[in-house]
């Protein structure tokens, strides 16, 4: 299983707790997480990844295994203690205060 | 009559406030989504239950919240506002064409007989409709492949379509106005859309009286009198009486006609409400004194509404989408500020009461009139 952590406002948005499991088939990537997340949480879509372009939102990063993959491509696999459940994909807010 | 809903978006979410018919005390429901910026919530006129709620943030975007219950309880609605084709370019503040780009939901306009029925309009300006109560959206692109879109220049608060009022006495003819490209009408609900500027003048445009490029900060109707419009323009407050084919400017003693808000009296059609702000510059109002002005002559002639406003100190703005009244048999009105106050006049403005203080900055307030 997947192990993915969202920010605050998302979690409340999809009625989950601090970690969200996910059943991923294939290459683990992020493209394959977040589609994955949203087939379960629908109400996800447009909140991380632009609808149409699929980018990710500028204000949201992709940390994983204390590395910042946001700059990845979305079809590179994720690391393997990702991709094995040992540690979370996270998407996290950036900081900001007002 | 047996009641009052105030519905009121802020910059860190949404709220709403019931009274019975004499709106003397008020309960509190909220925040809803807080944290979240709520643009614009409002109630469907044929389904005082059914609300709707932009909900947005920079970091997670438009949402769509929808309430069958008046409030109580909101699930989230489609959210995918995707232009119609390839959406092509508008002016960019430094005159570059710019790619239309979908940021958010500024208003929600329930059609008058259908709770499934919404316009949405939208920056960059464009009305979206939806008729599955929000599921899906789908662009009218009518308006923006009006021949004069690749002018339209984004006003200092981004080329939001803010403004949707429909023409009870025919639901084809419909009036929108976008920051900074103007005011148009459609007459066969939505299809084609014309500009209705003219009689407009806009001292930061080339040409002052340009078919497109003012910025209109918000229009008023009164439902007896579809073909008189009032506007409250960046600068000056106009008036229409045929349906935006020429408008004259009515701000007559006004201490200053920059403003942002400007409403209709639910039973007079000639009174009208505006809040004077000092300037573009300075957004709040003049010598720090909050004052509602009421003209009971269609314009030109205006008082200056005090009893209980702050006449000293006071530097808060009103924005466009938070004046509104009810439709009690004396005329309530009511406005919101960006220092966080509703104010509710029971008395068509003669005296107001903060009915709510110290909530986020509020960037709309509507009011149900519930039967």
């Amino acid at each position: 299983m997947i192990r993915v952590i969202l920010p605050w406002h998302l979690r409340n948005l999809a009625r989950v707790g601090s970690e969200v499991m996910l059943d991923v088939s294939g290459q683990i990537t992020q493209r394959t997480v977040l589609d994955a997340l949203e087939n379960e949480y629908p109400v996800l879509r447009g909140t991380i990844r632009d609808h149409v372009t699929a980018k990710r939102r500028p204000f949201l990063r992709f940390f994983a295994c204390e590395e910042d993959l946001s700059h990845e491509l979305p079809d590179a696999p994720l690391p393997d203690a990702v991709a094995k459940g040992a540690e979370p994909f996270m998407v996290v807010g950036a900081i900001a205060g007002g | 009559m047996s009641g009052v809903r105030v519905l009121v978006g802020t910059r860190k979410g949404a709220f709403t406030l019931e009274s019975d018919g004499k709106r003397e005390k008020w309960e509190v429901n909220g925040p809803h989504f807080g944290g979240w910026e709520i643009y614009h919530l409002k109630g469907s006129p044929a389904d005082p239950d059914r609300l709707y709620a932009s909900q947005s943030t920079g970091w997670f975007g438009q949402l769509i919240q929808r309430s069958s219950d008046g409030g109580k309880t909101w699930e989230p609605v489609g959210n995918k506002f995707v232009y119609d084709g390839v959406p092509g370019t508008h002016q960019w503040y430094d005159g570059t064409p710019h790619p239309w780009e979908f940021k958010r939901v500024w208003h929600l306009e329930p059609s008058l007989n259908d709770p499934d029925h919404v316009y949405a309009g939208v920056e960059d300006a464009a009305i979206f409709q939806t008729t599955d109560g929000g599921q899906n959206w789908a662009e009218m692109p009518g308006l923006r492949g009006h021949g004069s879109g690749s002018k339209w220049t984004p006003g200092a608060g981004g080329l939001g379509l803010h403004t949707i009022v429909i023409d009870p006495s025919n639901q084809k003819r419909m009036f929108i106005a976008i920051s900074a490209a103007g005011a148009f009408r459609t007459d066969d609900g939505g299809a084609t859309w014309k500009p209705i500027n003219q009689g407009l003048r806009s001292q930061h445009i080339p040409d002052p009286t340009a078919e497109v490029g003012h910025c209109v900060h918000r229009i008023a109707m009164h439902r007896s009198r579809p073909d008189t419009l009032f506007m409250q323009k960046h600068w000056d407050v106009m008036r229409t009486d045929d349906a935006g084919e020429s408008w004259r400017e009515i701000s007559g003693n006004l201490p200053t006609d920059f403003g942002f808000v400007v409403d209709v009296h639910a039973h007079d059609p000639e009174t009208i409400y505006v809040v004077p702000i000092k300037s573009d510059s300075e957004h709040f109002p003049p010598d720090g004194k909050l004052r509602v002005y009421r003209s009971k002559s269609g314009g030109e002639e205006w008082e200056a509404l005090t009893k209980g406003l702050p006449q000293q100190n006071c530097y808060v703005n009103v924005l466009r989408d938070a004046m509104a009244v009810d439709s009690m048999d004396a005329c309530g009105v009511y406005f919101g500020t960006t220092g966080g106050q509703v104010y509710a006049s029971k008395d068509g403005g003669d005296s107001w009461t903060a009915i709510m203080r110290d909530l986020p900055a509020v960037l709309s307030v509507e009011v149900q009139t519930l039967k």
